[in-house]
C-alpha cells in the first residue's frame, strides 16, 4: 500500500508546487471551450521513475485546471510489451484520452490504433511512437537544439579549446547518441577548431559504472578540460566523483540533469551549469494538446495553433511534433526557483 | 465406527489441488463482477487470454521439466533470441516461413545444450540454466544489438493481435489450446508421462525398471527450447516488435504458474489441468487488478505471494494428512492393545 501512496503524494506535492510557482488562479485565455466530463488516462514509462512522476504530475495538474479526471497508471518494467495491458484497459474503460511515454515506438501502434479506433484521442509524449500510433507527439526539445546547447555551454566554460569527453548511457541508447551526433555536427564548426572530443565513455545509466569511469576519463585523459553528460544518471555520478577530487573547479562539467540532483553541485561549484526542459511542462503540454483534440477543437494536423494554458499556445508542426521549447539553463543564479 | 473414517479421507484425497484451483478461479471470476462492469465483456476476455499467452506456452514443458525434479531458467532469454533471430532474418528478406523455421531450429539446438550439458556432466538444471539464462540474452544481443525490427508482414502480425474468426479468442491462444491437449495426452496417458513421474518420485528406482533418464531428460529440454522459441514468434508478431530484450523476466512467470498449477519443487507431482487453471487464476487475478487502477508494485507483490503461497500450502496440507494419519494409526494401535488386554 506504500508504495503507490507516497508516488501519489509525490505527484501531490509536485503539482502544489506547479500551483504555487503559477501566478494566480487559473484563467487562460481559452479561445475554445474543454469539453465536460472528459476523463484521461496518463502511462508512463514506468510508474517508479522519479522524471517520469514529474512528467505525469505535470498532466494531472493541467487536467485539474481544465476540470478532467486524469489517473496516472503504468508498469514497473519497461519492456516492449509491458504498456499494452494498460493501454487495453483504458479502451475497456472508455477513456476519452491516452497520454503516453511509450516504451517501444512500433510494439504499441497496433493496441494505440484499436484505442483510435473507438474514437479515443492518443497523444504521445517524452518518447515517441511510429506517427500512425498517435495524434500528436510532444516533443520536450530537439535533439539538435541540446546537442548544440550542451557544446555550446562547455565552449563557453573552456574558453573554446581543450580536450574534453562524452559521459554518455549505454553505446545503444537512442537519445543520447542522437545528441551526440549532434553534438559532433555542431563541433564541425570554424569556433571550435580548437576543441577536441577525446573520448565517450559510456555508464549505461548506472550510477557506480558512471562513477567509475568519470574516475577512468580523468586519469586516462590528465590534460581533459571538461566532460559532457547528457544523462541525468551519468552528470550526477560524474559531479559526485568530482566534487571530492583534486580536478575541482579545474575540469568543467555540463550535460543533462535535474536541479534537485545537481543543486549542491551548483552551490559548490563543480558544475557551472546544465540544461533540462521542465518534465512536468512536458506533461502539462501533453494533457493539453489531448484535451484540444478531445474537444474537438483541433484536428493534429501541421500550422493548427492550440491554447496551452500557462504555456501560452503552442503550433503542431512536421508530423504532428508539437515542441516544448528550448531546454532551461540552469545555474547558481536560477536554481532555487525550481524543484523537481 | 471405522467405516466413516475412510470416506472421510476418500473424500479429503478428493479434494485435490486442481479442485481448490477450479475454486479460485470461480471466485477470481465473482469476484471480477463484482469490482468492475467491464470484466465479463468480450473484449477484455480477449485481452485477458492474449496477455499470458507466451507464459503459458513456456509453462507447458516447463511442467514437465520440474515434475522431473529439474527446472529451466531460460525460457524468457530464448524467447528473446528467437525474436531477434526472426527480425534479423526478416530483415536479410528470408521468406517468414523459413524464418521460423530456423528460429524454431535453434530452439531445438538451444534446448539441447542445456540438455547435453544437464545429462552428459550431471550438471544442476538450476545452475546451468542460469547460465543459459544470461547466455541466451547475450546471444539475442548480438544478434540483433540496440535495433528493433517492426515492418512485418501484415498476415503475420494479423495473426498476433486477431482472434479466430466470430469468438474472442486471441488468434495465438489456440497454439496453447492444441499444445496444452498435446501435452495433457503425453503426460496422462503415454509410457512417456509414466516414465516422467517415475523419474521426478524417484530416479534411481525409475532406472532401474527401465527409465532411459538421460534421454527422457534431453528431449524435455529440447521440447521447451523449440516452444520458448515459438513463445518468441508469438511475441513478435502480437506486437510486430522483434527486440533482444522481448520477455526479459517472464521466466519468473511462468515458473509461478508451474508452482501453482501444483507442480512442486521436489518433483513427481503436478497436472498438465493444473498448470492451465493456475495460469487462467494468474490472468484473471492480474486482469481484475489491472481493471480497478491497482499500481503494477502491487501486481508484482501479489504474483510473488502466490507463488510462496503454492509452495506453502500444498506442504502444509501434506504435513496436516501426516499428522491425521498418525493420530490415526495411535487410536487404532491403542484400540488393539485394549483388544488384546481383554483377551
Amino acid at each position: 500500500m506504500n508504495i503507490p501512496m507516497i508516488k501519489y503524494s509525490l505527484i501531490r506535492i509536485v503539482v502544489i508546487v506547479c500551483a504555487l510557482t503559477s501566478v494566480g488562479p487559473v484563467s487562460y485565455g481559452q479561445d475554445k471551450p474543454i469539453k465536460k466530463d472528459l476523463k484521461f488516462t496518463a502511462i508512463p514509462k514506468n510508474v517508479n521513475n522519479p522524471y517520469m512522476v514529474i512528467q505525469s504530475g505535470g498532466a494531472v495538474d493541467a487536467c485539474k485546471e481544465l476540470g478532467i479526471e486524469c489517473k496516472v497508471v503504468g508498469p514497473s518494467e519497461t519492456g516492449a510489451s509491458a504498456q499494452v495491458p494498460y493501454i487495453n484497459t483504458a479502451i475497456t474503460q472508455h477513456q476519452n484520452a491516452i497520454l503516453i511515454a511509450a516504451n517501444d515506438p512500433n510494439a504499441l501502434v497496433p493496441y494505440l490504433k484499436k484505442a483510435m479506433s473507438q474514437k479515443i484521442t492518443v497523444v504521445t509524449l517524452d518518447s515517441d511512437t511510429a506517427p500512425e500510433g498517435r495524434t500528436v507527439f510532444i516533443n520536450q526539445a530537439s535533439a539538435e537544439g541540446i546537442g548544440q546547447s550542451l557544446v555550446q555551454t562547455l565552449a563557453k566554460e573552456i574558453g573554446n579549446s581543450g580536450d574534453f569527453a562524452i559521459l554518455s548511457a549505454t553505446p545503444n541508447a537512442t537519445n543520447q547518441n542522437t545528441w551526440i551526433k549532434y553534438m559532433q555536427e555542431e563541433l564541425k564548426k570554424p569556433d571550435y577548431k580548437d576543441m577536441k572530443l577525446v573520448k565517450i565513455a559510456y555508464g549505461n545509466d548506472e550510477d557506480q559504472k558512471s562513477f567509475t569511469e568519470t574516475q577512468g576519463l580523468l586519469q586516462a585523459y590528465p590534460n581533459l578540460k571538461g566532460i559532457i553528460s547528457p544523462t541525468s544518471v551519468g552528470i550526477a555520478a560524474a559531479a559526485r566523483y568530482i566534487s571530492t577530487s583534486p580536478y575541482k573547479g579545474k575540469v568543467a562539467l555540463t550535460g543533462l540533469g535535474t536541479p534537485n540532483q545537481l543543486r549542491e553541485f551548483v552551490k559548490d561549484g563543480t558544475i557551472k551549469e546544465f540544461e533540462l526542459w521542465n518534465p512536468a511542462d512536458v506533461g502539462y503540454l501533453a494533457a493539453y494538446a489531448a484535451a484540444q483534440i478531445a474537444s474537438g477543437n483541433m484536428q493534429g494536423k501541421e500550422g493548427e495553433t492550440f491554447a496551452a494554458g500557462k504555456l501560452g499556445n503552442r503550433t503542431v508542426g512536421k508530423d504532428g511534433v508539437v515542441l516544448l521549447g528550448p531546454p532551461t539553463v540552469f545555474n547558481a543564479d536560477n536554481i532555487d526557483k525550481f524543484n523537481f | 465406527m471405522s467405516q466413516s473414517q475412510p470416506s472421510t479421507r476418500r473424500l479429503a484425497r478428493r479434494i485435490s489441488w486442481e479442485t481448490i484451483l477450479a475454486l479460485l478461479v470461480f471466485i477470481a471470476v465473482g469476484g471480477g463482477m463484482l469490482l468492475n462492469k467491464d470484466f465479463l465483456t468480450v473484449e477484455n476476455w480477449s485481452n485477458l487470454l492474449a496477455n499470458f499467452v507466451e507464459i503459458a506456452l513456456m509453462a507447458l514443458p516447463l511442467s514437465l521439466i520440474v515434475i522431473t525434479s529439474e527446472i529451466d531458467l531460460s525460457v524468457a532469454s530464448m524467447l528473446g533470441l528467437s525474436s531477434s533471430l526472426l527480425g534479423l532474418l526478416w530483415e536479410y528478406k528470408l521468406a517468414m516461413p523459413l524464418g521460423i523455421l530456423i528460429c524454431l531450429v535453434v530452439g531445438a539446438l538451444c534446448g539441447a545444450l542445456n540438455g547435453f550439458l544437464i545429462v552428459r556432466f550431471r550438471l544442476p538444471s538450476l545452475a546451468v540454466t542460469i547460465g543459459t539464462l544470461a547466455l541466451f540474452r547475450g546471444f539475442a544481443y548480438i544478434v540483433l544489438g540496440d535495433k528493433a525490427v517492426a515492418d512485418f508482414p501484415t498476415e503475420y502480425t494479423d495473426f498476433g493481435i486477431g482472434t479466430v474468426p466470430y469468438t474472442f479468442i486471441p488468434s495465438p491462444f489456440v497454439l496453447f489450446i492444441v499444445l496444452a491437449a498435446i501435452f495433457w495426452v503425453l503426460l496422462h496417458h503415454t509410457t512417456i508421462g509414466r516414465s516422467i513421474y517415475a523419474t521426478g518420485g524417484n530416479q534411481t528406482a525409475a532406472r532401474f525398471s527401465g527409465v532411459n533418464i538421460s534421454r527422457l531428460k534431453m528431449l524435455l529440454f529440447i521440447a521447451s527450447g523449440v516452444i520458448s522459441a515459438l513463445a518468441g514468434i508469438v511475441f513478435t508478431f502480437r506486437f510486430s516488435s522483434s527486440r533482444a530484450d522481448n520477455g526479459t523476466g517472464f521466466e519468473l512467470s511462468a515458473i509461478a504458474a508451474v508452482f501453482l498449477g501444483g507442480v512442486t519443487v521436489q518433483g513427481g507431482k503436478g497436472t498438465v489441468t493444473g498448470v492451465v487453471l493456475s495460469l487462467l487464476l494468474i490472468g484473471i487475478i492480474n486482469n481484475v487488478l489491472t481493471l480497478a487502477d491497482v499500481a503494477s508494485e502491487i501486481l508484482r507483490i501479489v504474483t510473488g505471494t502466490l507463488l510462496i503461497i503454492s509452495i506453502l500450502l500444498p506442504n502444509l496440507i501434506a504435513s496436516a494428512q501426516e499428522r491425521l494419519r498418525l493420530i490415526q494409526r495411535q487410536r487404532e494401535l491403542a484400540k488393539l492393545g485394549s483388544l488384546s488386554a481383554t483377551k
